[in-house]
């Protein structure tokens, strides 16, 4: 596949304090993003997401490692040609109407005037800012600035867009907006890099996901494999469960069994103590009514790693 | 292209700014009233309008080119404004470079706007208007520029308030350090005047700019002389200009 970011030993310091001591905020990063991938980079604050998402745009320099971005080394300006980032809570020159900000942006990529016009035109109708093109951006709300921001990060029409935390401030309408956007970036063949707290969204989203803690990298791959490779736990559904047989039942699990309309719901850990409680089921008479296995959410794991990191 | 979206950005802000009006209007009615006073004086109208004009508008660049310009990048940064466009494909030094032309270009509308009302009052004073006062202007403007690029350069890593402090302080030795030369040439011994000389040449020398005196006054100007200053000046404010750019380019945006 072809490789749209290339991250090699890609590292970070920061130098704090009265005697300037050198923090380590990113720790080596080996990372590879593939074209027309959704890539969501997960991690709790201070993980070290902003840090790489501002190495990748040249916001800050590297201490140490190397990255190519579209075949090119990070360190070129020419490289952000084909690059669209919405930086986290944006904020842009207030003085400015929201178009007026458009068409700076579009001259910053070198666009002539007709072409900045028709995109700007394109990018307010997509983000639905067509009606408030003419304000001041003072006058606009946090949702208004980060539909804004996503307008001016595709106005080069880039192949690969940079999102820090995209759904950050969106109320649930501007949430389901902005994925839809997102999905339509991808239909149309862009590499979409984003980071995100809000984990149900990265779930809908991403074809691959990182997560990220203290600045390392803890697990990156597919998200059905990363998920499919765990079970939670198995739940059993059984009808005509007698006083005696529900007794024993409760051996093979800590949760509680539920009694339910339907019958009992049995929470198994594991598929070894399925098979057994299954077999007793079944001897003792109980009618199965269903065997599913819960799937590990993203939350779950993620919550997982970040502890496991702690540890 | 891209220095000059920056620099018609930055003009932008500028003349959306009411700070700007306010002193643009003070500046005026002060230049407006030596008109007043001139009535007064017997024979020296047009001298004291020329003079308090000149000085009026040094002073008032100097207020603009200090307060706009230690904002220049600081503001950029705390209000992360950059972020959007350090990400986009340009330089940092064709930022900076944008932010400065930006400024400059607001400082020259400003300053003609103060110069052209100097020019008609002198003329309605004196019947025949003073090819000097744009002469004399001009090199004011450059000493404007010089103020301005130290305030650019300041900008680029410390505080407004602490920048214009230091832009205050070299627009102020900056006119004394031609009289600081000649002191320690005159009176001081051999280490003191060595210093004084090292900080002569570090400092800009702001009081070579100054010919308004000779200007009011009617007395011939060199032409080999001013075209040195200009020299001067521009070789100084490309130091200034290279050493911001070199600290902006190391720079991280955190």
């Amino acid at each position: 596949m072809d490789p749209v970011i290339e991250i090699a030993g890609l590292c970070k310091d920061f130098r704090t304090g009265f005697w300037r001591r050198r923090v380590r905020v990113l720790h080596p990063l080996d990372l590879v993003v593939h074209r027309g991938e959704i890539f969501g980079y997960l991690g709790p604050n201070g993980a070290g997401k902003t840090t790489t998402l501002k190495l990748l745009t040249g916001l800050i320099l590297p201490t140490a490692g190397a990255a190519r971005l579209l075949g090119r080394d990070l360190m070129e300006v020419a490289a952000k040609q084909r690059i669209g980032f919405l930086p986290e809570n944006p904020y842009f020159y207030d003085y400015l109407t929201g178009r007026e900000f458009l068409d700076f942006c579009g001259r910053l990529f070198g666009l002539s005037a007709s072409l900045r016009r028709d995109r700007i035109a394109r990018l307010l109708q997509l983000t639905k800012m067509e009606g408030a093109a003419h304000l001041q951006l003072r006058k606009y709300s946090k949702g208004m600035l980060q539909r804004l921001g996503l307008a001016q990060a595709l106005v080069n029409d880039p192949d690969l867009v940079i999102l820090d935390e995209p759904m950050s401030g969106l109320d649930p309408l501007g949430r389901k907006a902005m994925r839809d956007i997102i999905l339509q970036l991808k239909a149309e063949g862009r590499t979409i890099f984003f980071s995100s707290h809000i984990l149900p969204d990265v779930e809908v989203l991403c074809d691959r996901v990182a997560i990220l803690v203290a600045g390392r990298l803890q697990d990156v791959g597919r998200l059905d494999q990363i998920l499919k490779t765990e079970t939670e736990s198995i739940e059993l559904t059984l009808q005509h469960v007698s006083a005696e047989l529900l007794r024993s039942l409760q051996g093979f699990t800590q949760t509680p069994i539920l009694e339910q309309a339907d019958g009992v719901l049995i929470r198994l850990p594991d598929e070894h103590r399925l098979d057994m409680a299954l077999r007793m089921a079944l001897a003792a008479g109980a009618r199965v009514i269903s065997v599913s296995p819960q799937r590990v959410t993203l939350e779950s794991h993620f919550l997982r790693e970040v502890q496991g990191a702690a540890r | 292209m891209r220095i000059a979206a920056i620099a018609l950005n930055t003009f932008r802000e500028a003349v959306r700014d009411r700070i700007l009006y306010s002193i643009l209007a003070f500046a005026l009615l002060l230049i407006g009233a030596s008109a007043v006073l001139a009535s007064l004086s017997i024979g020296q109208e047009g001298r004291i309008v020329k003079d308090l004009g000149l000085a009026s508008i040094s002073l008032f660049g100097t207020f603009i080119a200090i307060f706009l310009g230690i904002g220049l990048v600081f503001k950029e940064i705390e209000r992360r404004t950059i972020y959007a466009i350090i990400a986009k494909p340009i330089h940092r030094f064709q930022f900076l470079l944008g932010k400065y032309i930006g400024l400059v270009l607001t400082l020259l509308v400003t300053v003609g706007a103060m110069v052209l009302l100097v020019v008609v009052l002198a003329w309605a004073i004196d019947g025949h208007w003073t090819p000097g006062l744009l002469a004399a202007a001009a090199l004011d403007f450059v000493a404007l520029m010089i103020v301005t690029a130290a305030a650019l350069l300041f900008s680029t890593f410390s505080t407004p308030t602490l920048s214009a402090i230091f832009a205050l302080g070299t627009f102020l030795i900056g006119r004394l350090s031609g009289d600081l030369k000649i002191f320690a040439d005159q009176f001081a011994g051999l280490g003191l005047r060595l210093i004084a000389n090292g900080i002569y040449l570090v400092l800009p020398d702001l009081s070579r700019f100054q010919m308004g005196a000779q200007i009011v006054n009617g007395l011939p100007f060199d032409s080999a002389q001013i075209a040195g200053t200009l020299l001067y000046g521009l070789a100084y404010i490309l130091m200034l200009l290279s050493l911001a750019i070199g600290i902006f380019q190391r720079r991280d945006f955190k």
